[in-house]
């Protein structure tokens, strides 16, 4: 067999295949052929590195070299050069934006130094669609180890571990498993939450491309430890690339036994299904979702009874969420000791984030449980983008909050972000800057809750819609103090007696954002005023009369007639009449239009 | 696919395909390993290099020894390539001047397996290759 001394790998993932990193995988073969390296390099397409906003990337090992933003046309010299020569092709590297040096070592860059990777370990690591990669990682050794042990101590290991469920409530999962465990009943279910509706988020669904085995592991772990025999994912149908690969897994595991009658020879029989979501942020709630899996409409219904009671089909039913999963067999491999050791006093192991908004290194991210805000955004995600000035991130998406300059030092997890008004939700992270308005920002979470309320209790369908419309009159410079009263009030009605999730944690981003940023609401009020200049029917467009010569190319200019003025004398504008186009502004070559 | 029956099978399989991705393993941690930068460039390669590559490669995994060895470009010492670097685990690095298959041998067998000194040692006037 031939010896490979040097492995390429190609993201594979969601982000880079749009930029075609299947014609990189070809181009990248093609030139190795042609220079006879095609027995010496071997080419691996992955998952997701995390990099994904400079993606496509290619990883040449083991020099750990990180190229970014790879084109087709760029892989003959990749080859001709690095893999032949040894020499790096420096304009591929990635560049720190502090000191425009090029960083050819991916173990350099601020964006990965910190970063300890459990649920994301194989992703960017191993080909996906290879059961053999994930064996030599140590795949379905954990699964060999449970079956030789009993249900009763592989859950008291994992209560001991601390893990909690990752998809937003922080649940203890061991403790979720032994209360399954211990419902009787003939048939019971073990199913996997895969809908990840918060807008802008992504962590399961790399996971899911990257590392499919490892939720599946979990999952038949899972169904030993509380006697279920199938198990169910429930995916949304626009991840198709996800779902591809899922079912490139599952054959596999069913084909080398590892899913089927009598996994590796024990008693324990446990296969996996999968059931497709449209999509609805609500489904993500799992008594909405069971339904869903049900034939149902997604609607969610009072609990209790818990699914670990009563679930799919009124049976006892294990909900957890892909990220849970994937940490479960390095926690059962290393001990729940090594993994109470990673992470914060109640809050133990790591979280993946999807960092977005302002930020220089947008991407996919996992850290230990407290790990400070500051460390996430500046040495993580470089700081902010083009120098402007850090004013905000939310957390949590449609269901946490906005969170300013002094949590800066708060570190991340689940009890301190709600103590300062947000939550961890799943994972979305987007830091915004001096340009975003806060109560447009608020605005538009409530605009994605309205959107999605499944509309079956009044307090989240009517509820949410007031506040919707009087944000939306204080954004048109209509707001009262009567407002802000009632936008508070309101608010901590909705939380208090809505149904489900949603509608409880709906209010968090208005009741946050009046917290953390009261003066911006009051200068909306009181003089008028958007300080980040979003608010357009706030803007003033005013010609400063010293300035302004008398050209009347503004006047000429605007379309509907709001400036007047004598030839050489100064012009003005009507604020009645402006409908703040903008287009003045260019048109004056004397700057003497401002906006304000 | 022959169906794995029991932990003992799971566990044989994973010896087969290991190999697979312990290059990949390596990279990981490669200040734990012996790390070997081989100089390549164009006069790199018409002195041999490459041969002494792949010997290298070949060699070390023969012989229990678990390193990285990478190529980089010209390391800036023509007049005595194929010049390779060799960093021991918490060492400072080491380059050896005009290495052929025969001297590369006597690398493995002395400097890295023991830690002697042997001949041709270039005296270090720059700053480890690609330390960014
Ligand atoms: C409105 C709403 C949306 C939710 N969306 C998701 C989701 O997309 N993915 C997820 O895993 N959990 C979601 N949850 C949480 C689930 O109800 C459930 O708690 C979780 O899947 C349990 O798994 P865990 O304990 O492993 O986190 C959502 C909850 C609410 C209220
Ligand atoms: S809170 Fe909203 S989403 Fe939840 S049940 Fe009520 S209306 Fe539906
Ligand atoms: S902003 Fe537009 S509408 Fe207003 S004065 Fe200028 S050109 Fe006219
Ligand atoms: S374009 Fe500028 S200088 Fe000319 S009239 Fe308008 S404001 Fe005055
Ligand atoms: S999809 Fe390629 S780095 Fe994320």
């Amino acid at each position: 067999m031939a010896k490979y001394n040097q492995h390429l790998l190609v993201c594979g993932g969601t982000g880079c295949r749009a930029s075609h990193s299947d014609a990189i995988v070809e181009s990248l073969n093609r030139a190795l052929v042609e220079r006879n390296l095609d027995g010496e390099v071997k080419v691996v397409m992955t998952g997701c590195f995390g990099f994904c906003e400079k993606g496509p990337i290619v990883k040449v090992l083991p020099d750990n070299t990180f190229y970014t933003q790879v084109t087709p046309a760029d892989c003959d010299e990749i080859v001709a050069e690095h893999i032949y020569k040894g020499r790096k092709v420096n304009r591929l590297l990635y560049t720190n934006p502090e000191n425009q040096e090029h960083v050819s070592d991916s173990k350099h860059m601020g964006f990965y130094r910190k970063q300890i990777r459990i649920a994301l370990r194989n992703c960017g690591f191993i080909d996906p669609e290879n059961i053999d990669e994930y064996i030599a990682r140590d795949g379905y050794a954990a699964l060999g180890k449970v079956l030789s042990s009993t249900p009763e101590q592989v859950i008291s290991d994992l209560i001991k571990s601390g893990l909690r469920g990752r998809g937003g409530g922080g649940f203890p999962t061991g403790l979720k498993w032994q209360i399954t465990s211990k419902v009787k009943a003939d048939q019971k279910y073990v199913v996997c939450n895969a809908d990840e509706g918060d807008p802008g988020a992504f962590m399961d669904r790399s996971i899911l491309e990257g590392d499919p085995h490892s939720v599946i592991e979990a999952m038949a772990i899972n169904g030993y430890c509380t006697s279920a025999s199938k198990g169910l994912i429930y995916i949304r149908a626009e991840y198709p690339l996800a779902i591809a690969r899922l079912k490139v897994a599952l054959r596999q595991a069913r084909e080398y036994g590892l899913l089927g009658e009598n996994i590796l020879g024990s008693d324990f029989s446990f296969d996996i299904e999968m059931r497709y979501g449209a999509g609805a942020f609500v489904c993500g709630e799992e008594t909405a979702l069971i339904h869903s899996m049900e034939g149902h409409r997604g609607e969610p219904t009072f609990k209790p009874p818990f699914p670990s009671e009563s679930g799919y089909l009124g049976k006892p039913t294990n909900v957890n969420n892909v990220e849970t999963y994937a940490n479960i067999p390095v926690i059962i491999l290393k001990g729940p000791e090594w993994f109470a050791s990673i992470g914060s006093e109640k809050s133990k192991g790591t979280k993946v984030f999807a960092l977005a908004g302002k930020i220089n290194n947008v991407g996919l991210i996992e850290v230990p449980m407290g790990t400070t805000l500051r460390e996430v955004i500046y040495e993580i995600g470089g700081g902010i983008k083009d120098g402007k000035q850090f004013k905000a991130v939310q957390t949590g998406g449609p269901s946490g909050g906005c969170l300013t300059m002094k949590h800066l030092d708060t570190p991340i997890d689940y009890d301190n972000l709600i103590a300062v008004g947000s939550m961890m939700g799943s994972g979305g992270m987007i830091v915004m800057d001096e340009d975003d308005c806060m109560v447009a920002i608020a605005k538009f979470y409530l605009e994605f809750t309205v959107e999605e309320s499944c509309g079956k209790c009044s307090p989240c369908r009517i509820g949410n819609k007031r506040l919707h419309e009087i944000l939306t009159k204080i954004t048109k410079g209509e707001g009262t103090m009567e407002d802000l009263d009632n936008l508070r009030n309101l608010g901590q009605v909705i939380k208090d007696t809505a149904l489900c999730g949603l509608g409880q944690t709906s209010p968090n981003p208005v009741l946050s954002t009046l917290d953390n940023f009261w003066d911006e609401y009051l200068e909306h009020v009181t003089e008028k005023k958007c300080r980040a200049g979003v608010c357009k029917s706030m803007l003033r467009y005013v010609i400063e009369p010293d300035a302004c010569v008398g050209c009347t190319a503004c006047a000429r200019n605007c379309p509907v007639n709001a400036i007047s003025g004598e030839r050489k004398k100064a012009h003005e504008i009507n604020q009645d009449i402006c409908i703040k186009c903008g287009a003045c502004v260019e048109k004056c070559k004397f700057n003497a239009i401002f906006v304000r | 696919m022959t169906k794995i029956k029991s932990l003992a099978d799971l566990r044989k399989i994973k010896d087969d395909v290991q190999e697979k991705i312990r290059l990949r393993e390596n990279a990981d941690q490669p200040e734990k390993l012996v790390q070997i930068k081989v100089g390549m460039a164009t006069s790199g390669i018409a002195s041999g290099a490459k041969e002494v590559m792949n010997f290298l490669i070949e060699e070390l995994e023969k012989r229990n020894v678990d390193a990285v060895v990478t190529q980089t470009g010209d390391m800036g010492y023509c007049f005595a390539e194929p010049t390779i670097e060799v960093i021991l685990p918490g060492q400072e690095p080491v380059v050896f001047g005009n290495v052929n298959v025969k001297r590369a041998d006597e690398i493995i067998e002395k400097y890295i397996k023991n830690g002697e000194l042997v001949d041709g040692i270039i005296p270090r006037n720059y700053e480890t290759i690609d330390n960014k």
